[in-house]
C-alpha cells in the first residue's frame, strides 16, 4: 500500500455513515423478537411481512434507545419529529418502502472526540435517526452472480436500526478507524447495539474525496460500500484515497460516484454514479403520526445514561493512576472494562495486604492489554468466552505482589490458569513454583553456583558486571524460577564480596 | 316493520332481525339461509359478491342461535349484542383471515390473508355472520366497481346501471337483500356515493374513529372503514361495533366510543345545518338538486335551522385530493410486488429479479391501478414534489381550515353526495378526469378527516338520490340524528328496488 496521503500535499475528506441495529427485544413497528440467529422466518408477523393492511406501532423502547445514543453523542433531541417512507424497490425490503426520518431526525449536531497519535480531534455527528432493517438475503450459490435462486430471511426485517451519519471532518484513513473505534465503544457502554460487525449489526459506509492541502474546497466525494470490519474502513479509505489522488495529478477528474470494496482484491469498483442513484420519493409516513419528545423524557433518559467510555477512561487515571493509552485501552471495551472493575473489586474485598491501592489496578491493567490480550488474540476467543474470571486474575496479582510468586512466574501460571480456568494458588502448588525467599536457602545455593562458575566469577572480579547476569541466570536454572530476583541479587553480591 | 310477516327476513333491517332473534320469533340460521337463498335469486343479475362462504356463514348462524339460545336460558335476552347472528358482508379489502381477500385484483386473485382485520375480528367477536366479500373497484379505486377484475356488479334499480364504487358491491348487496349489512371503505366517497347510487345509508367515520388495521391501504392518510346499511338506527348500530381505538393502527383515536343509537331519534330540533353554497353550483343533475332542496326544507320542516355557509377552497378539494391519494397509492401499492406473496408471471425462469416484480405488477395490477401509481410516483418525484404533493399538503391544511370554520357556524353540513344519479354502464365517461367528478363533494370529508354520511332523500327518474351530512370530529352522533329525520321526512321510507322478480 502507497502511503500516498501522509506525504502529499493532497489531504483526504472523509465522512463516515454506521447504521447499528438496535438491541431492543422487539421490532421497531412490531411486537416480533429480534434474536440472532433464529430459524429463518420464525420471528415475522403481518407487520414485518408487509402483508396487505397491516400497519407500522412504533417500539417505544427504540426510540428511547435512539435519544440515548444521540445524548451520548452530545447531540440535541428534536421537540418534534416524524418519520417519513424512503420508497425503492427490492425483494428483501417488504413494503417496497423503508420507514425512515427525512429532514428531521430524533438527534442532531453532537460530536465524538477522538485522539490519533497522540493528538485530539473533534469529529461531528451531524444526525442520528431511527428506521427499520430490512429482510436478509440469502444467494443459493456461491456468490451473487453464479446463484440462481435467493431466500428471504424476514426475522431482520423490520428490526430498528440508527444511522449516525459524521460531517467530513476525518482528514485520514487512521482517523475514520479511531472514530468508528469510539462510536462503537460509546453505543455499547450504552447497550443500544451490540455492534457486531461480523454479525452485520454494525455496518459503515464512507464518503471520501480529496483536495489540495489549504483548499477550502471539497473535492468530488465518492461513497464506499461493503465495509465489512474496521480494518477494511482503514484499508479502503487508504486504497480510494491514493485512487483519487493518482488521478487528479495525472490530469483526470474523480466522479461523484458509488464504488464497491473487494475486500480480497484490496480495491474499490465502480458501482454506480449519481446518475444513476435511485429517487427515493422521501415522504411522511402517513401510518404514524408526528412525535412530540419531551424534555422529560429527554433528562430521565440522560440521567439513566451509564459512564461512557471518555469519563471511565478519565477516573481510571485518576483514581488508579493508570497510563492514558492503557485507561483509554480498556475503557473504550466495555467487557474489559467491567473485567477490570472486577478484578479491582476483588483485590480490594481480598483486604489485599500486600497490593498497594493503586498498585493493583495499575498491575490488573497491565495484565488486560499486555498478556491477556495477547492470550485473547492468539485463541480467537472474547473475553466472555474464556475461563478466565476477575477473581483468578486478581489472586494472581496478589500471588506476586506478596512475593509467593516472581513476576516471571506468573506469566507461567496465567498460562494455565487461562487455559484451565484453575486457581493461581494451586497451579502454583501443585507445579510446586512458590518462590525461593529464604536467605538461608539461597545462600546455600548461591555458594554452588560460585563454586561451580570460577570463570564467570573472576570475569566479575574483573570489572565485567555482566558476569552478575550470567550467575543469576545459573541460580535461576537450579530453582526453576522460583528464586526471588531481588533476594538472590543482593546475596550473590554479598557472597561475591566476601571473596574479594 | 317487525310485524310486517310478509316482509321476507333479508329485507329486514338489523335491528328488526335483532329484535326477532332476541325474543325467539327466528333464527340465525333461518336468516342466513334467506340471504343465501337470496343470493342464489338474484347473484346472476346484481353480482355483488366475490365470495361468498355458506359453510361458514352457517356454521356462525348455529354459534349465534346456541349464544342466544344460553342467554335468553338465563333470562339475559337483553343482553344479546345487536349484531348477534345478523349476516353481513365485508368488502373484499378488509382482510378475513382463512377467506380469499383479492381486493378485486390479479395482483391478488389467490390471497388468503393470515390475520383478521381489526373489524373483522370485532364484528367476528360481536356475533356478526359473515357471508362473504363483496365486489369492489380494484384496489378501491374506482367510482363505478368496474376495475374490479371479477365481474361488474349491477345496480339492483336498474341492471343497467352501475351501483357506484368503490364499494359498490357492498351497497348493491345491502340494496337487494344479498346482506342485511356491509362494511365498505371510504377514502374519497367510495362508501358514500355507492350508497347514495343505491338507496342505502352509508358513513364515513371520522378519520381515526374505525381502526385501518387489515384493510389493504389506498391512501393511508384518508382511509375509512364504514358501515352500509339499510336505515340510520341499522348504521348507528354497525358503528357502535366497528368503533374504537385499536392500538395497532397509530391514526387510530383513543376518543370514548358514545352509543351512536341514542343520538338516532333526537330529532333536528334547534339544529343548524349548514348549506354551503359552493356545493350547489353548476355540474349537478337537476333531479339531484330538486331532491336534495326538497329534503333540505323537509329537515327545515322537522325544526332544524337552514344556514348559508361557504367553503370558498371546496373548488380545489379534487384536485388535493387526487395528488395526496396517488402520491400516497403509489408508496402503499409497492408492497405488492409478487415477492412473497401475488401475482407470478408465467415464463418466469430467466428472469432477474427486477424483471420478476415489474412482471409481476405488469400482470397484476389494471389500467386504473397502473395510472394511479404512475401519477403518484410523478407527484413525488424529485423535481416535483415541492410543485404538487408539498403544495397538496399545504392546500390540505387551508381546506381543512375552510371546513372548520363552516362548521363553526353550524352543527353540520348538508349536500348531496354525488352530483348525479347512477348512471347507465354506456354512459360511463371514458375520460377518467370526467370519471374523478363523481367525486367532487365526497372528498372534502376525507381530506378534512371529518365524519360525513349519505343517506336516501327521494328519487330523480326514479333512481334513489343521497343527501350528505358532513360533521365536526367525532361527531357522528349529529349524522345520525340528521339523517335519521331526513329518513322520517324524504318520503324514502325504505324503499326497496325490484330485481330478481322479488317485489318489496
Amino acid at each position: 500500500m502507497r502511503k500516498v496521503t501522509e506525504r502529499d500535499d493532497y489531504e483526504v475528506v472523509v465522512g463516515i455513515e454506521v447504521h447499528a441495529e438496535l438491541a431492543t427485544e422487539s421490532k421497531v413497528f412490531c411486537g416480533c423478537k429480534t434474536d440472532f440467529g433464529a430459524r429463518p422466518n420464525s420471528q415475522t408477523c403481518p407487520v414485518c411481512l408487509g402483508m396487505p393492511g397491516a400497519l407500522p406501532v412504533l417500539n417505544r423502547r427504540a426510540l428511547e434507545y435512539t435519544i440515548r445514543a444521540g445524548l451520548a453523542l452530545n447531540c440535541s433531541i428534536a421537540v418534534r419529529t416524524k418519520f417519513d417512507r424512503k420508497n425503492y424497490f427490492y425483494p428483501d425490503l417488504a413494503k417496497g418502502y423503508q420507514v425512515s426520518q427525512y429532514d428531521i431526525p430524533v438527534a442532531h449536531d453532537g460530536y465524538i472526540d477522538i485522539e490519533v497519535d497522540g493528538q485530539p480531534k473533534r469529529i461531528r455527528v451531524r444526525r442520528v435517526h431511527l428506521e427499520e432493517e430490512t429482510a436478509k438475503l440469502v444467494h443459493a450459490g456461491d456468490d451473487i452472480i453464479s446463484a440462481n435462486q435467493s431466500l428471504l430471511d424476514f426475522n431482520r426485517s423490520g428490526i430498528g436500526l440508527i444511522e449516525i451519519v459524521s460531517d467530513a471532518d476525518m482528514r485520514s484513513a487512521d482517523e475514520a478507524r479511531a472514530y468508528l473505534t469510539k462510536l462503537r465503544s460509546i453505543l455499547v457502554a450504552i447497550g443500544v447495539s451490540d455492534c457486531k460487525m461480523e454479525e452485520g449489526s454494525m455496518r459503515c459506509e464512507a464518503n471520501v474525496s480529496v483536495r489540495l492541502r489549504g483548499s477550502k474546497e471539497y473535492g468530488t466525494l465518492v461513497e464506499l460500500k461493503n465495509i465489512a470490519s474496521f480494518r477494511a474502513v482503514h484499508r479502503a479509505i487508504q486504497y480510494e484515497s491514493a485512487r483519487q489522488i493518482d488521478l487528479v495529478r495525472s490530469g483526470g477528474r474523480v466522479t461523484r460516484e458509488t464504488r464497491h470494496w473487494d475486500d480480497a482484491r484490496g480495491e474499490t469498483a465502480f458501482m454506480r454514479s449519481k446518475e444513476q442513484a435511485a429517487d427515493y420519493r422521501y415522504f411522511p409516513e402517513p401510518d404514524l403520526m408526528p412525535l412530540e419528545i419531551s424534555r422529560e423524557w429527554v433528562d430521565e433518559i440522560k440521567s439513566g445514561l451509564p459512564e461512557l467510555p471518555d469519563a471511565r477512561a478519565a477516573r481510571y487515571a485518576r483514581e488508579f493512576g493508570l497510563p492514558a493509552s492503557d485507561a483509554a485501552l480498556i475503557a473504550e471495551s466495555r467487557e474489559l472494562a467491567s473485567f477490570f472493575d472486577g478484578v479491582c473489586d476483588a483485590l480490594a474485598k481480598a483486604g489485599a495486604e500486600a497490593v498497594d491501592r493503586t498498585d493493583g489496578p495499575r498491575e490488573a491493567a497491565k495484565w488486560l492489554v499486555g498478556d491477556v490480550s495477547a492470550a485473547l488474540n492468539a485463541s480467537g476467543i472474547e473475553l466472555s468466552q474464556s475461563k478466565l474470571a476477575p477473581e483468578l486474575l486478581a489472586e494472581l496479582i496478589g500471588l506476586v505482589a506478596s512475593g509467593k510468586i516472581s513476576g516471571k512466574i506468573a506469566k507461567s501460571v496465567f498460562e494455565e490458569v487461562f487455559a484451565s480456568g484453575k486457581r493461581p494458588g494451586d497451579v502454583v502448588r501443585e507445579r510446586g513454583l512458590v518462590q525461593i525467599s529464604d536467605a538461608g536457602q539461597l545462600a546455600a545455593i548461591v555458594q554452588r553456583v560460585i563454586e561451580a562458575n570460577p570463570g564467570p566469577v573472576s570475569d566479575y572480579f574483573a570489572g565485567k558486571e555482566k558476569a552478575i547476569t550470567f550467575l543469576v541466570g545459573q541460580i535461576m536454572k537450579e530453582t526453576r524460577g522460583r528464586a526471588n530476583p531481588q533476594e538472590t541479587n543482593r546475596i550473590l553480591r554479598e557472597e561475591l564480596a566476601k571473596r574479594a | 316493520m317487525s310485524d310486517n310477516i310478509n316482509a321476507r327476513l333479508c329485507h329486514m333491517t338489523l335491528h328488526e332481525l335483532h329484535d326477532m332473534l332476541a325474543q325467539g320469533q327466528v333464527s340465525s340460521r333461518e336468516i342466513t339461509s334467506d340471504v343465501l337463498a337470496r343470493i342464489d335469486e338474484v347473484e346472476a343479475s346484481v353480482g355483488a359478491y366475490v365470495t361468498v362462504d355458506r359453510e361458514g356463514a352457517l356454521s356462525g348462524a348455529d354459534a349465534a342461535d346456541a349464544a342466544i339460545a344460553r342467554a335468553r336460558r338465563v333470562g339475559d335476552a337483553a343482553e344479546i349484542g345487536a349484531v348477534v347472528g345478523i349476516p353481513v358482508v365485508l368488502k373484499d379489502n378488509v382482510c378475513t383471515r382463512g377467506m380469499r381477500t383479492t381486493c378485486c385484483s390479479k395482483m391478488l386473485e389467490d390471497f388468503v390473508p393470515t390475520y383478521d382485520a381489526a373489524v373483522t375480528a370485532r364484528l367476528r367477536a360481536a356475533g356478526a355472520v359473515i357471508v362473504g366479500k363483496a365486489n369492489m373497484d380494484e384496489f378501491a379505486m374506482g367510482s363505478t366497481t368496474q376495475t374490479s377484475i371479477f365481474h361488474v356488479t349491477r345496480n339492483p334499480w336498474d341492471p343497467e346501471r352501475v351501483p357506484g364504487g368503490s364499494s359498490g358491491g357492498c351497497a348493491a348487496a345491502v340494496a337487494a337483500g344479498e346482506a342485511v349489512a356491509a362494511v365498505g371503505s371510504d377514502t374519497g366517497g367510495s362508501v358514500r356515493q355507492p350508497a347514495s347510487f343505491c338507496g342505502v345509508v352509508g358513513l364515513k367515520p371520522t378519520y381515526g374513529r374505525v381502526s385501518r388495521y387489515g384493510v389493504a391501504a389506498f391512501a393511508s392518510s384518508l382511509d375509512t372503514v364504514g358501515p352500509v346499511t339499510q336505515d340510520v338506527r341499522d348504521c348507528a348500530i354497525m358503528l357502535n361495533v366497528m368503533a374504537g381505538h385499536d392500538e395497532r393502527d397509530s391514526t387510530s383515536a383513543p376518543n370514548a366510543v358514545p352509543d351512536y343509537t341514542e343520538y338516532v331519534e333526537r330529532g333536528v330540533e334547534g339544529l343548524k345545518i349548514g348549506i354551503p353554497k359552493e356545493f350547489f353550483g353548476p355540474g349537478m343533475d337537476e333531479g339531484v338538486r330538486t331532491a336534495v332542496e326538497r329534503a333540505v326544507h323537509a329537515l327545515e320542516g322537522a325544526g332544524a335551522k337552514i344556514v348559508d355557509v361557504s367553503i370558498p377552497l371546496v373548488e380545489h378539494a379534487l384536485g388535493v385530493y387526487y395528488l395526496v391519494a396517488t402520491a400516497e397509492a403509489s408508496s402503499n401499492m409497492a408492497r405488492l410486488d409478487g415477492i412473497r406473496y401475488g401475482h407470478r408471471p408465467e415464463g418466469r425462469s430467466g428472469m432477474d429479479v427486477a424483471d420478476l416484480m415489474s412482471a409481476s405488477r405488469g400482470q397484476g395490477f389494471g389500467m386504473e391501478v397502473k395510472r394511479r401509481i404512475m401519477l403518484g410516483t410523478f407527484v413525488l418525484s424529485a423535481g416535483n414534489i415541492d410543485a404538487f404533493y408539498g403544495r397538496a399538503l399545504r392546500s390540505r391544511r387551508l381546506l381543512k381550515e375552510d371546513v372548520e370554520r363552516a362548521l363553526a357556524q353550524c352543527d353540520c353540513l348538508a349536500s348531496p353526495t354525488a352530483p348525479t344519479v347512477a348512471f347507465r354502464f354506456d354512459e360511463e365517461p371514458d375520460d377518467p378526469l370526467a370519471m374523478y367528478l363523481q367525486d367532487i363533494y365526497t372528498t372534502l370529508a376525507n381530506l378534512a378527516g371529518v365524519p360525513a354520511i349519505s343517506v336516501p332523500c327521494g328519487f330523480a327518474d326514479g333512481l334513489p338520490v343521497g343527501l350528505q351530512i358532513m360533521g365536526r370530529m367525532f361527531d357522528e352522533g349529529t349524522l345520525m340524528q340528521v339523517a335519521r329525520a331526513v329518513e322520517l321526512t324524504s318520503g324514502f321510507d325504505r324503499a326497496r328496488p325490484e330485481v330478481g322478480g322479488c317485489v318489496k
